[in-house]
């Protein structure tokens, strides 16, 4: 016993520490943005013009890349030395620079694509290196894709001490599937822990990249930067488009600028354009005229020109970033080229409740939320209505983190609690019998909010979203690593040591599994050394049921929830738990009862008040006496009822919130 | 200090106009520890100003320690007609853990005397839930209790005021308080068994035999006006010069009450206007306590435009109440049963909010 204790306090420890340093880590972050924000000011003054023309370079002396790497792998600090050694910031202290967010810069990752354009001198020739900085995380998949789209090769940087991780693995397979050419960099050599060789095993076993190939280097101390720049500019190919063509650009990222409108990144894949030209949107016939044309060096500065394989960015009078839609294709008016085929529109894939916490910020809390999401149109946005936490919002993201990120932008953009329902995902059912299809308007029916499953009879067939992880883990833990993923409904596709002491485990997960605690159970399963990532793999079939709770036999219609068959009971005996913790005793006995199609499955039973009365009342006590009255009478006001029961709002955000 | 008193009345009595007293009580604190003598003057300059009648209930908190037992009938010729003595417990250990300063033996011995001087006129205290009481020994001190005592008990739950050294070392874990379940069940059985033994639970916790009820305290929970006088005594009344009743603190600390009863003939240290609604609020709040409960005159004495039942039965929480036999309405008015008695503090929040929203109703019905 007190061996087991034991470790489990060690765990906690090491994952606290691993916590604190992050957290130290993020509050550095925070004081070189002071310092970030003034470079950015002298940067800005630095270049109102381009020290160069575009006009000299053409497709031949352009390269088109980006950095994929895992969390902390450096991606950030390479792109910091790219930046310094071509001259585009002066050297110095800089930090992150392609990183705007706040909480880029706290999480240490990107989530909005930047680009940067680069000048470098290799054998006596000058290149344009166009970097576009992709987010790591592959929740950001759909951003990922869209970067990727306008280059041509990518770094693929791993840390010497770390290795390969998960993510990694699922960064190589876009670039791969994408076809572009992959520069392989094992970063941190300088590291006291480094193992390059270890690392540069694992890249060839798993990626099958000669180990000749692999770049070692320290974008810390710029130990091997140059050789970087040559690999982009020798192994990753130019551009294969065509300056004296009609002007063909594809816009692949576009931002909402509150002073400047709408400012589209493009990649001008034919022709050129220039300051003034009349320009027409491919998808809707819109045209407009360039206000400003440049280039991102690294902020924006205005060229007046962009040539065939060039990127940058063009403002032309758009309020609206659905005007600019990602994926669009761009032509000179009047001389139409055919489109580029652009992206599927991202599907959410994880939805939470967002509700503010005091029901009259909810006006400051909308204003907010669609100032966010003008940015970040994966965001799938619904009004919520709860009868126990007011009117909110229900979200659609792309995944976890995507989730965490936003709330965290929310918190820091509205200032004020915001009540997060834990995550739910989108099930789908099948239907027979020609009424009910023509009531629900289909016989296949995707179910977001649990109180509108139809009734089991008429339900023929249950599926529910999966995706395909990759847990990367140190040997030594994979047996637990194995049960947790068990314990979680998955399925082990495949096992492969990728070195002597890491494996790498594909498992086959329903999303619902992996929405709360898995991360953080697997993190400390590990000490924090497994990495895990996912990726959507469809729907399949499920065993699912529909679970309602009851107070004195009311359903509490806020409670109703999906889940797997085999979770029903743990899942009904933990909330009429909660449940009977949270209600306040009454002056009746109240039963909690969790069922599936009316079959009671779970039951608690808050007994009821024998006495609760004041002892003492005498002239002297009633002035506190009503004081204290007139308080609870107030709470009182705030309680939900259901049927006679009343329930504080608290109760509900001890179950809803994750 | 006697002056300040008597002055601070005289000026109190005039300004609340009244006419005639029914009670005075002495209590708060250790007035037994007054000089008879300040007893007798101040009730002897009350006589001259207003109207009180000889059968006037002029009661005394007592503690039974062997200094005031021995003044017990200098009291009684000062005016004294009834004593409520603190005995608290008949246990040493229970008296210790409580700081007070007397004995059981003192405790018996008061009482005994007590019950001579004053017959029929006597009440104990009783404080249970004290850590390391249990329900057995609880009950078995109360039995004995029965024996002794006269025709009123005041029993009432210990509770734990910040500051004090028992509240100290339950905090710091050295002494572990009775368990909710263990004092729900000392309250409910003590109930029974007074009952069974002829004793009326004539409000929460008072309970008496033959109605020997405490008077004083009934026109606490009646909802009657009431001078409060002396350092950090409350009162409440309506000033002749004013259009509502009024809530008042006196100045707690004794040298400053006194420094300001000279100089401006009363000390009231803070002044809260009750309106109608706060009046109803508090007579339901109060009144429920008692047997009888609240009347409808009692009602209509503060607020004669509104029928009580019209405004509390129109509430759906008011009807689940009495649907589940917790409260009653009857021909006098409204009152909690045994059960209600029990959890009065859970049924009166959803009362109050009762009466407030129909002052919001009237108010924006205008």
């Amino acid at each position: 016993m007190t061996g087991l204790h034991f470790w489990q306090r060690l765990l906690l420890l090491r994952w606290h520490r691993q916590l604190k340093l992050f957290t130290k880590a993020s509050s550095i972050n925070c004081l070189v943005q002071k310092s970030y924000l003034s470079t950015s000011v002298s940067l800005l003054q630095q270049h109102q013009q381009l020290p160069f023309d575009l006009n000299d370079f053409p497709v031949e002396r352009i390269r088109n890349f980006s950095i994929i790497a895992h969390v902390d792998h450096g991606k950030s600090t390479l792109a910091d030395r790219l930046l310094e050694i071509t001259g585009t910031i002066p050297k110095g202290d800089n930090n992150q620079v392609l990183d705007r967010l706040p909480v880029e810069r706290e999480r240490g990752i990107t989530v909005k694509a930047q680009t940067a354009s680069l000048i470098y001198k290799y054998k006596d020739q000058e290149y344009l290196l166009n970097l576009i900085d992709t987010p790591g995380h592959v929740d950001f998949h759909y951003e990922v894709s869209r970067s990727l789209a306008a280059c041509h090769g990518v770094i693929l940087l791993v840390d010497a001490n770390q290795g390969v991780q998960a993510q990694t693995v699922a960064n190589f397979y876009l670039a791969f599937e994408a076809e572009l050419t992959i520069i392989p960099v094992i970063n941190k050599i300088d590291l006291k822990n480094a193992q390059p060789d270890v690392v540069a095993d694992q890249i060839h076993n798993l990626f099958d990249i000669d180990k000749k190939d692999i770049l070692k280097i320290s974008a810390k101390q710029g130990i091997g930067i140059e050789e970087v720049l040559a690999a982009v500019i020798e192994r990753i190919p130019c551009p294969k488009h065509d300056r004296k063509k009609p002007l063909k650009a594809f816009v692949f990222d576009s931002w909402y600028d509150r002073y400047k409108g709408v400012v589209a990144h493009l990649a001008i894949y034919d022709g050129f354009m220039k300051t003034g030209d009349r320009i027409t949107c491919a998808s809707n016939g819109k045209t407009y005229e360039l206000i400003e044309v440049g280039v991102m060096y690294p902020t924006q500065v205005p060229s007046g020109f962009l040539y065939a394989g060039q990127v940058g960015y063009a403002m032309m009078n758009m309020r609206n970033t659905n005007e600019a839609k990602i994926g669009d294709t761009f032509y000179h008016e009047n001389i139409p080229v055919e489109a580029l085929p652009g992206f599927k529109d991202a599907t959410p894939m994880v939805f939470a409740g967002m509700f503010p916490s005091e029901q009259s910020e909810f006006p400051q809390m909308r204003s907010a939320i669609e100032k966010l999401t003008l940015n970040d149109r994966s965001v799938q946005i619904k009004i919520d209505n709860s009868p126990a936490l007011g009117q909110g919002y229900r979200l659609g993201f792309l995944g976890l983190l995507h989730m965490d990120v936003f709330n965290q932008r929310l918190q820091q953009e509205f200032d004020a609690s915001v009540i997060v329902t834990a995550p739910n995902v989108a099930f789908k059912v099948k239907i027979i019998g020609e009424k009910n299809i023509k009531h629900y308007g289909s016989n296949e029916i995707t179910v977001l909010n649990p109180c509108l499953m139809p009734i089991p009879e008429i339900i023929t067939e249950y599926r529910e979203p999966m995706v395909d992880a990759t847990v990367i883990t140190p040997a030594s833990y994979m047996a637990s690593i194995t049960q947790l993923c068990l314990d979680h409904r998955g399925r082990i596709k495949d096992q492969s040591y990728i070195d002597d002491t890491r494996v790498l485990i594909q498992v086959k997960f329903p999303l619902a599994e992996i929405l709360v605690d898995f991360f953080d159970e697997l993190k400390s399963l590990s000490s924090g050394y497994a990495s895990f990532d996912y990726q959507d793999a469809g729907y399949e079939i499920s065993d699912l049921v529909k679970l309602d709770f009851t107070l004195n036999g009311r359903e509490v219609e806020e409670l109703t929830m999906i889940c797997h068959v085999s979770r029903a009971r743990e899942t009904a005996r933990r909330v009429c738990e909660k449940l009977k913790n949270t209600i306040p005793r009454q002056q009746f006995v109240i039963t909690v009862q969790g069922k599936v199609n009316q079959k009671v499955i779970a039951r608690e039973d808050i007994k009821a008040y024998r006495k609760d009365v004041t002892a003492k009342c005498y002239g002297g006590d009633i002035t506190r006496k009503m004081k204290l009255l007139k308080n609870q009478a107030e709470g009182k006001k705030k309680l939900r009822l259901i049927g006679n029961v009343e329930i504080p709002k608290d109760a509900f955000i001890k179950i809803l919130k994750r | 200090m006697k002056l300040c008193l008597i002055k601070e009345a005289q000026t109190l009595l005039t300004l609340s106009g009244v006419q005639e007293i029914t009670s005075v009580f002495f209590g708060g604190g250790t007035p037994s520890l007054a000089h008879p003598d300040t007893i007798k003057m101040f009730m002897e300059d009350i006589k001259s100003r207003v109207s009180v009648q000889p059968t006037a209930e002029i009661s005394m908190e007592i503690n039974p320690t062997s200094l005031e037992l021995e003044k017990l009938k200098d009291f009684q010729d000062a005016g004294i007609n009834r004593v409520s003595i603190g005995i608290q417990t008949l246990d040493r250990y229970g008296l210790n853990l409580l700081g007070r300063d007397h004995s059981v033996e003192e405790s018996l011995r008061c009482l005994e005397m007590a019950k001579c001087l004053f017959p029929s006129s006597v009440s104990v205290d009783l404080i249970y839930g004290w850590p390391g009481q249990t329900l057995s020994s609880w009950l078995s001190e109360l039995q004995e209790m029965l024996h002794l005592c006269d025709y009123h008990i005041s029993l009432y739950q210990l509770t734990l005021e910040r500051g004090t050294d028992l509240f100290k070392q339950i905090h710091q874990g050295h002494l572990s308080p009775v368990e909710q379940q263990v004092s729900e069940d000392m309250y409910l059985q003590a109930v029974e068994l007074l009952n069974n033994n002829g004793f009326e639970r004539y409000e929460v916790s008072n309970f008496a035999k033959q109605k020997c009820y405490s008077h004083h305290n009934i026109s606490y929970w009646t909802g009657q006006a009431y001078i409060g006088v002396g350092p950090g005594a409350h009162g409440r009344f309506k000033p002749v010069n004013k259009d509502h009743r009024e809530a008042r603190i006196q100045t707690l600390e004794p040298n400053d009450w006194m420094w300001e009863v000279e100089k401006f003939g009363h000390a009231t240290r803070k002044i809260k206007q009750l309106n109608p609604q706060n009046q109803l609020e508090e007579l339901l709040s109060v009144g429920l306590r008692t047997k009888k409960g609240v009347s409808s005159r009692e009602w209509s004495n503060v607020e004669p435009a509104s029928c009580m039942k019209d405004v509390l039965f129109d509430d759906p929480k008011v009807q689940l109440f009495v649907q589940k036999g917790l409260l009653k309405f009857n021909d006098r008015g409204l009152c909690a049963s045994d059960e209600g008695m029990n959890v009065l503090d859970s049924l009166l929040p959803d009362l109050l909010n009762a009466v407030e929203k129909d002052y919001f109703r009237k108010r924006t019905a205008v």
